[in-house]
């Protein structure tokens, strides 16, 4: 009895007890970080097609995808696999007894095609058919030749679509006047003159577009021409159009050079490419610009108000019963649920400021909605709002961590009160300054709830940041990696194939927060070694 | 300015903070040149009679007083003066080096440049100037963009003096410069001390008597808000003419 109190008294069961309590937070984060980086690091990693042949006497081509206890026949296992060819079976997934199974093997000839619709394609190609010839898959040229087709029909869509862009933008005096048009049909004004004006836009729009469209169609001629023709493993044969082909690999015979390439080509579409089919494929390289963007017009605008608060309870109001008031109304806001938020975003910002601007400055195009609507400026006040409270309070520890001695020191030397707070005061709040913007990007950048009412939306066809005037395109919606985890994962058709990329986005965002706050712990690392001298 | 000219003078000062009285009614005057020291027992008051001079007082909160306080003659209640204008005539070190988060350079600077000095020559003359008489000018002048905090105490002290140096005030006010130094660092502060006095008027408050001993021409001894009695240092140590004072300088209480 007494050994154990003495073992209490000491300290020692305090010690492991706390140690305990890290290993279990520790342990929990590294799983999460684990499971997240395992699923999202596999996903792109070329896996080899298993051809099954079943006691039915059909085949089934496809990637392992899972395998769990057959709860038919116990013992037993039963396999998931990939099959793909959704255009053919309507579904990408099937599961296959493993007593069913008569033989299985590695195909060397199986290819995988990833398309730009109906997802994968397994099978066996036949031959490649292009406008001048037709070449035989047992050709020793063929490999190099499919490559080089899909490369060129690459390089037509981009051109195509690079040429589309100009198109758009010589559209856009004309798609504005329509709009005006529309507004003053539906509100009942006299158009006539609009109509002339629309009527000349429509005229120097077509000559302008005239010879852009021929060589769109000059494009278009070459672009559709490639097939290639494969087999699947059930001997049904498929046409693929090359411009539908995002690459094809004999993926069972790729050495490891070539795989690793492909996993490193694979993680590049995805971080920079656009999202297909409703965002379960392609890459997610709007969602990233949009949440970075965002986070960063947030912390534009969170900083200099909450420093402002901050100093002013600090600095200027007297301590009594309204700063109490108000420390106490920051610290209950930072425990509203964040939805609430996005409700006062949407009825304050987006209706009512939004519903002001566009009754005030575009009150031509009404009723249809420029800023009042949800748009990425709303989304990143919105969240703006939701982090106040955490910079207002550590700005307000970093300015009570000033010493008294130094402002004293500044008055003496004939500082008013401003100049000694901005002189003096603020660089040394500085990196408490610092400390609060951090734990704000850490909290609005996973935010998800406000801004699906305020401005995020499953596919924004433009970026918020181009190179069309005024290039930061405030009240457009916007696209973030949360919601994208919301969305693919729990709203798309197709969850099962769609899964991984839910672990690589939450990957992608786990970096992009990482990144974020790292970049600013830097600054705030900086800016102290700064403040406290670098030890000469 | 006469040598023997009053610098720093109070009349019939009483001062206090609140329904404290703090001090109670004081008469001293301060030549424009030399150091005076102030002693006294901790909670005499000697740091709140120092603060008046630059009104450092008005800051803290009930503070109140009655009598004359005058700095070269003007009172520093004179609403022609502004507070600013006083502060850049008397300079002010207190008891912990309180560097700001600047350069050595911009911290000496600091109070040219909120009096609006922007003449770069002027500001060189000035730093270099303030920086030599505070005896910081050799350590300093190869590393002046270097941040003021990586000094070690002393230096930050002296750093402080050419700080309060470089708005060239007549006067300068110590409180407890050195009660944060070693002794070294001490002995190299009284040495600037003495170099100043020959141009300025210093008003040192200190606890300790051998410091007061050694660097004041001149002495107050205060005690529980009153001056017990002011005079030539060696004469103040050697023969006083209170018994209070002979008690606290022979270490009796204190």
């Amino acid at each position: 009895m007494s050994a154990l109190r003495t073992w209490i008294a000491e300290g020692t069961a305090q010690r492991w007890l706390t140690a305990a309590a890290v290993l279990v937070a520790l342990g929990m984060i590294a799983g999460l970080v684990g499971v997240v980086l395992e699923v999202a690091g596999g996903f792109f990693w070329p896996h080899r097609l298993l051809q099954l042949q079943l006691a039915d006497g059909s085949k089934v081509l496809g990637e392992v995808w899972d395998r769990e206890a057959d709860p038919q026949s116990p013992g037993m296992e039963r396999i998931r696999i990939k099959v793909g060819n959704r255009d053919l079976l309507g579904a990408d997934f099937r599961w296959v007894r493993e007593s069913d199974a008569r033989k299985r093997e590695f195909p060397a000839g199986a290819w995988l095609v990833e398309r730009r619709e109906y997802g994968n394609f397994y099978g066996f190609p036949i031959r490649l058919e292009l406008a001048s010839a037709t070449l035989a898959a047992t050709d020793p040229l063929f490999g190099a030749a499919l490559e080089r087709e899909v490369g060129s029909a690459h390089e037509s869509v981009r051109a195509e679509r690079r040429l589309l862009r100009r198109v758009d933008r010589l559209h856009a005096p004309v798609a504005k006047l329509m709009m005006l048009q529309a507004a003053a049909q539906r509100r009942g004004e006299d158009t006539h003159v609009l109509d002339a004006r629309l009527a000349k836009a429509q005229r120097t729009e077509d000559e302008a577009t005239r010879p852009i469209m021929e060589q769109l169609a000059a494009v278009h001629e070459r672009l559709g021409q490639g097939r290639l023709l494969m087999r699947t493993a059930d001997g049904r044969e498929k046409q693929i159009p090359l411009l539908a082909v995002v690459r094809a690999v004999p993926v069972n015979t790729l050495n490891a050079a070539r795989k690793v390439g492909l996993y490193i080509g694979r993680w590049w579409e995805f971080l920079s490419g656009e999202p297909r089919e409703s965002n379960t494929e392609g890459g997610i390289f709007p969602a990233i610009f949009g949440t970075a963007l965002m986070v960063l017009l947030m912390t534009i605008a969170v900083v200099p108000l909450g420093v402002v608060t901050a100093v002013y309870l600090n600095e200027y109001a007297r301590e009594g019963a309204f700063t109490g008031a108000v420390r106490l109304a920051l610290a209950n806001l930072a425990g509203v649920p964040s939805i609430v938020f996005g409700a006062f975003g949407l009825a304050f910002f987006v209706y009512t400021l939004g519903g002001g601007i566009d009754r005030l400055f575009f009150s031509d195009v009404l009723p249809t909605p420029t800023f009042g609507t949800g748009g990425i400026a709303w989304a990143a006040l919105t969240l703006a709002l939701l982090t106040l409270p955490v910079v207002v309070v550590a700005t307000e520890e970093g300015l009570q961590a000033v010493p008294q001695a130094v402002r004293d020191g500044a008055r003496a030397l004939g500082a008013t009160r401003w100049q000694t707070l901005r002189r003096v005061v603020l660089p040394y709040a500085a990196p408490g300054i610092l400390t609060g913007a951090i734990l704000a990007v850490a909290r609005g950048a996973g935010e998800v709830a406000p801004l699906m009412l305020t401005g995020v939306v499953k596919l924004a066809p433009n970026l918020p940041f181009d190179s069309v005037p005024p290039f930061l395109h405030l009240e457009r919606k916007f696209m973030h990696l949360g919601f994208q985890i919301y969305d693919v994962g729990f709203q798309s058709p197709n969850v099962e194939a769609a899964k991984p990329m839910v672990y690589a986005t939450v990957l992608v965002l786990l970096v992009l927060v990482v990144l974020l706050n790292m970049t600013a712990i830097m600054l705030r690392n900086r800016l102290r070694r700064k403040l406290r001298g670098s030890a000469v | 300015m006469n040598a023997h000219a009053e610098s720093l003078g109070v009349k019939g000062l009483v001062l206090g903070f609140g329904e404290t009285e703090v001090l109670k009614g004081i008469d001293l005057s301060v030549a424009s040149r030399g150091v005076t020291a102030l002693i006294g027992p901790s909670g005499c008051g000697k740091s709140t009679l120092l603060r008046c001079f630059n009104r450092m007082n008005d800051h803290l909160t009930g503070f109140w007083h009655r009598g004359e306080i005058s700095v070269t003659g003007r009172d520093v209640y004179d609403p022609t003066w502004s507070l600013e204008a006083l502060r850049f005539q008397v300079g002010m070190v207190f008891q912990k080096p309180n560097p700001f988060p600047l350069s050595i350079k911009e911290n000496v600077l600091f109070g040219p440049r909120l009096a609006g000095i922007t003449d770069m020559a002027t500001l060189d003359s000035t730093l270099s100037r303030s920086l030599q008489r505070a005896n910081l000018w050799d350590e300093t002048k190869d590393r002046l963009d270097a941040s003021a905090l990586a000094f070690s105490g002393g230096q930050q002290q002296r750093l402080c003096i050419a700080r309060a140096l470089a708005s060239s005030p007549d006067i300068l006010l110590l409180d407890e410069p050195a009660s944060a130094l070693d002794p070294i660092a001490t002995a190299k502060l009284e040495e600037t001390l003495a170099e100043l006095s020959r141009e300025i008027a210093v008003l040192l408050v200190t606890h300790n008597m051998q410091q007061a001993a050694r660097v004041a021409q001149r002495t107050a001894f205060l005690y529980l808000g009153d001056l017990v009695e002011e005079g030539e240092t060696t004469q103040l140590f050697s023969a006083p003419r209170e018994k209070l004072t002979e008690e606290y300088v022979t270490g009796r209480f204190g």
